[in-house]
């Protein structure tokens, strides 16, 4: 399961955390990823919808995927706002060694931003603004519209 | 009849529509001005299983969700 919290995220308890439940697990690599939110365009922080069963469903399929190469994935994100300077998402995968650690991460990191189903908003001057600019149809999306 | 939901920034409620398939749903949204700019950018979970084939069938109690453009992190 996704970890999901409102608010930012506590990385230090997180991350330690998940490097004491795999200490014995003899795995020689721990890659975490961690997302900080920006100071940019004057926004005071950012805030997020989540859409929580098919999140954990397209997480499993990402633990499986994990497992077939010996790695383990883990992955927490926040919902709701998150301000400047906290963290919004963490992810990490665990290996045996790291190669498919790091690759691991990038694709899983890719995958996230472009799958999982979570919005996100900009908080501006009092108000939520959806990220639109910034925001990526799912593969497969159209299919009630007039373009497919 | 099918419910359909509207996830994310769509700002609207959940619609209950009689639809034997996608189709049925996709010609009731396309008249709908709330919904119809969202439904290119729209991919389309049934039952929490994203689906890909506007032909998919519908049956009573099915629950049909909309997912707009995401950006996690």
């Amino acid at each position: 399961m996704v970890e999901l919290y409102d608010g930012g995220l506590d990385i230090p308890e997180i991350t330690a955390r998940w490097y004491q439940e795999e200490a014995k697990s003899n795995y020689g690599a721990y890659i975490p990823f961690i997302g900080t939110i920006r100071e940019e365009d004057g926004i005071s922080g950012l805030s997020f919808d989540i859409y929580e069963p098919i999140l954990n469903s397209w997480f499993e399929a990402w633990v499986k995927k994990a497992e077939a190469k010996g790695a383990v994935v883990k992955m927490a994100h926040s919902r709701g706002d998150v301000f400047l300077h906290e963290s919004s998402y963490v992810a990490a995968i665990f290996s045996r060694k790291r190669r498919v650690a790091l690759e691991m991460i990038d694709e899983f990191v890719e995958d996230f931003k472009a799958s999982a189903p979570i919005w996100k908003y900009d908080l501006k001057e009092g108000q939520r603004l959806y990220a639109a600019d910034r925001s990526t149809a799912i593969n497969g999306a159209g299919i009630l519209g007039d373009k497919k | 009849m099918v419910r359909v939901e509207f996830l994310g920034p769509i700002q609207k409620e959940a619609l209950e529509i009689e639809a034997s398939s996608l189709q049925d749903v996709a010609k009731a949204l396309k008249s709908d001005a709330e919904v119809a700019d969202w439904l290119d950018s729209c991919a389309v979970a049934v039952n929490d299983t994203m689906v890909a084939d506007l032909n998919t069938p519908l049956k009573s109690g099915d629950k049909v969700s909309l997912l707009p453009p995401v950006c996690g992190g």
